[in-house]
């Protein structure tokens, strides 16, 4: 390897990486001899699991002192918001007594325009109903646009949704929800040839047939992708077909805070802040609701970085625990094994797991193995923290962070030169841009908070426990138990967003408008803030998280 | 993620016409936040694929006028930027379902006809604040050369700077969105083992099958689990089957 490839790296990483090539053929060749790395037992993976993932450092978690969920441990930043009084905005409605006329009227109200959002909007926009998506940001932005690696769905002559079943399960250590689950596997092939007929563009053979891979975990080759910039084209083709559909309006700048409902505990409706318009609050009435809000990486668990979208606060979670729905799994939260640890402006963004999917391997700093590559994604992130920590053989950057190599240039030797511009021209060009030739260098990484596992309990239709609130995406819990594989978000959000729709729409056109609007489903949960002593100043949701002199707001 | 500053220098740079002091080796979104910025607008996904961070910006040794996503370009002493939260754009309702006759081609240029108009001036591509030659794919789509102009404009980040600079008056994102579609829909080859795999879906088979590995206890499931076989990496595409076929339904 010529060295001037490696211009960009400081001294201390350099020798490293130099090591990292040094080990590469050796390595190589015991993969073209059939040889990995072996695998760890269940006995392992669990005890590897309680060591080292950040799950299960007791400081990084409380027990909720108020709930539904009352006495069980979640992460101490949710913790912060589940245990938090209304916006100032909602905490006037309840103070005044009564919610004023409506700002807003629709049919089926979306909270949330990512993937799942739009999904939703699509389908049960095709009832003919009014169909109203409000969102934190721009119509969109979420969690799926940065998707990278794929979508399973078992569409292959060895697989079936059974086979994808069995490692669902595996993957969350057997802790799913089984309908939900078999739901999600059961619509995999239909949700694929949905997208499909949208125009989706997947990365095919020219007979049409999908090109697959592994993802970690995967028993089949069922990881189907559009290069490295899978979400981005499915949110570009989701959000295309949705703003042709004139019955869908959407308003941007918009979010939540809290939900509505009538005296029989039906959600009707919801408040919303309007960023661009001064925090302005305003009343929407719905029919039927649908919660896409996606999930809580930019609280930064334990400090960790993130790959998520700036508005992912756990909104959702917030709206449901007040109103007295239970949630499950959220001390359960996905790092993935593999955020940028350097250079430092790209630091928590993810390299997707797909490198590893085509032979990628992760190495230490003396360039050897410490894990097989495809290990599920929380046995591969206390790995990398185990080799780190443990035995203190992770690279270390100027400024002290730490990580191992993805040994990325060894893809284009597996599978000939060019592969790794084809296959990921998103991640290639862009590193191109800062100097870094992928094709030659490996890349430092670190786990990175990535995807709540767990969320608000729903049927395998999205209802959730208050009639006419239903959720989809990752503000959901059940599907991925405790632990989600690579793959089976991108799925969940069509799956569920589909389900959602159709059920929130059916209970759209079967029922009136609902009762008067209120806020009687918090009243309880106030009063106990109350009794556990709850200072006033923390309010929840927090809708875009603190950076810098920046105040969260 | 905390940066640590270590050796940054501090340098000013102007944001929407105002001054600011912020530490350099940062990215703009994360120099501006460190002095005091609050983003509501103009930011959106932090990790370069989003396009809402999209700015113009020039340097102080170059007249040359820039675009960069915010999260992605680091900040440079005495740089000016104008953030760009929305932008007009020419868009087209559509049917993805062609009337009879029309070609995938004919019908974006019918529903684009100002893509016909291209005066090659070539800003579009110089522009980019993600290095796609945006004229090259405009040229592709009036030639009718759908495959080519997917594969071109296939990391576009919909940031519309190109649309911005065009005095052609073309919304080439929106453009090349349509066209990417109709290509997908229309002259892709449909996966034929994936209509095959949705009608095993609904057997009786199937049914059967949740069944029963529902009804499973614990262990006999972890079992099942830990004999799985697995495909091997370099089976070519749908040729491998495992041995055990029973759950294949």
């Amino acid at each position: 390897m010529s060295e001037r490839a490696l211009n960009h790296l400081p001294e201390e990483l350099r020798e490293s990486a130099l090591e990292v090539a040094r080990t590469r053929e050796d390595r190589i060749r015991r993969i073209q001899r059939g040889e990995s790395f072996p695998q760890l037992s269940l006995t392992d993976r669990k005890a590897w699991l309680e060591d080292f993932h950040p799950d299960y450092r007791a400081d990084g978690k409380r027990a909720l002192k108020v709930g539904v969920n009352k006495d069980e441990g979640v992460p101490v930043e949710l913790a912060n918001l589940l245990e938090a009084w209304p916006r100032a905005s909602v905490r006037d409605l309840v103070e005044n007594g009564r919610i004023p006329e409506a700002d807003f009227e629709t049919d089926v109200l979306i909270i949330g325009a990512g993937g799942a959002g739009v999904t939703a909007a699509i389908e049960a926009a095709k009832s003919g109903l009014d169909v109203l998506i409000t969102t934190k940001l721009r119509a969109g932005d979420s969690n799926t646009i940065m998707a990278e690696g794929g979508i399973q769905g078992a569409d292959q002559e060895c697989d079936s949704p059974l086979q994808h079943y069995l490692d669902v399960l595996g993957g969350g250590h057997f802790s799913n929800d089984p309908d939900l689950a078999e739901a999600l596997c059961h619509d995999g092939p239909d949700a694929l040839s949905w997208l499909e007929e949208l125009g989706m563009l997947f990365d095919k053979y020219p007979t049409g047939r999908m090109k697959v891979r592994h993802g970690g975990g995967t028993s089949r080759k069922r990881l189907h992708s559009s290069g490295d910039m899978t979400g981005l084209e499915m949110m570009r083709v989701l959000w295309d077909q949705c703003r042709n559909l004139r019955n869908v309006n959407v308003m941007e700048f918009c979010p939540i805070v809290e939900l509505l409902t009538d005296d029989d505990g039906r959600v009707v409706g919801a408040v919303m802040e309007r960023l661009n318009h001064g925090n302005e609050m305003k009343v929407v009435k719905a029919k039927s609701v649908i919660l896409a809000t996606g999930g809580l990486g930019r609280l930064h668990l334990q400090s960790f970085p993130t790959s998520n979208h700036y508005g992912a606060t756990a909104d959702g979670l917030v709206l449901t625990y007040r109103a007295g729905l239970p949630f499950r799994d959220l001390q359960h939260n996905q790092y993935h094994p593999s955020g940028i640890a350097f250079p430092e402006q790209k630091a928590g963004l993810l390299i997707t797991e797909k490198f590893r999917g085509l032979g990628a391997q992760l190495v230490n700093r003396f360039g050897d193995e410490f894990v097989y590559s495809l290990e599920p994604r929380d046995v591969t992130t206390a790995a990398i923290i185990r080799e780190c920590s443990e035995f203190s053989h992770g690279a270390t950057t100027p400024s002290g962070n730490v990580g191992v190599w993805l040994d990325i240039p060894m893809i284009d030797d597996l599978h000939g030169k060019g592969t790794i511009e084809k296959e990921f021209p998103g991640r290639y060009s862009e590193f191109y841009r800062h100097g870094i030739d992928l094709t030659k260098v490996p890349v430092l990484v670190y786990p990175t908070l990535h995807y709540q596992n767990g969320g608000v309990r729903i049927r395998v239709d999205g209802a959730t426990g208050l009639p006419g609130l239903y959720a989809a995406g990752e503000v959901s819990g059940g599907v991925h138990g405790k632990n989600r594989l690579m793959g089976n978000a991108l799925l969940e959000l069509i799956v569920f967003g589909l389900r959602a729709g159709r059920a929130a729409a059916e209970f759209a056109s079967q029922t009136g408008s609902g009762g008067q609007a209120g806020l009687s489903h918090i009243e309880s949960y106030l009063d106990d803030l109350k009794a556990a002593d709850v200072e006033e100043t923390r309010t929840a949701p927090m809708l875009l998280p603190r950076y810098g002199k920046a105040l969260a707001i | 993620m905390m940066m640590t500053p270590g050796n940054d220098q501090w340098i000013t740079i102007h944001y929407d016409g105002e001054p600011y002091k912020v530490p350099s080796g940062r990215t703009m979104v994360s120099a501006l936040e460190t002095a005091g910025v609050r983003f509501v607008r103009s930011i959106g996904c932090r990790g370069g694929v989003c396009g809402a961070c999209t700015a113009f910006y020039r340097t102080p040794e170059d007249a040359q006028l820039k675009s960069a996503l915010m999260c992605q370009e680091e900040v440079v002493d005495g740089m000016s930027i104008m953030p760009m939260p929305f932008f007009p754009q020419n868009q087209m309702s559509y049917d993805l379902e062609l009337p009879k006759g029309m070609t995938p081609q004919r019908q974006v240029m019918q529903l684009y006809p100002e893509v016909g108009g291209c005066i090659m001036c070539q800003e579009c591509t110089r522009i980019c604040p993600v290095g796609i030659d945006v004229m090259g794919y405009v040229g592709m789509i009036k030639r009718g050369d759908f495959k080519a102009a997917a594969e071109a404009s296939f990391t576009c980040v919909q940031c519309q700077a190109c649309a911005a600079r065009c005095p052609a008056r073309i919304s080439q994102p929106n453009a090349a969105l349509a066209a990417r579609r109709f290509y997908g829909a229309h002259m892709v080859n449909r996966a034929e083992h994936l209509q095959k795999a949705r009608e095993k879906v609904n057997t009786e088979d199937m049914k059967r099958g949740f069944r029963r590995l529902k009804r499973m206890d614990a262990e006999e499931l972890k079992n099942l689990y830990q004999r799985r076989e697995s495909e091997p990496a370099q089976s070519a595409p749908g040729t491998w089957l495992p041995e055990d076929t029973t759950l294949l339904g």
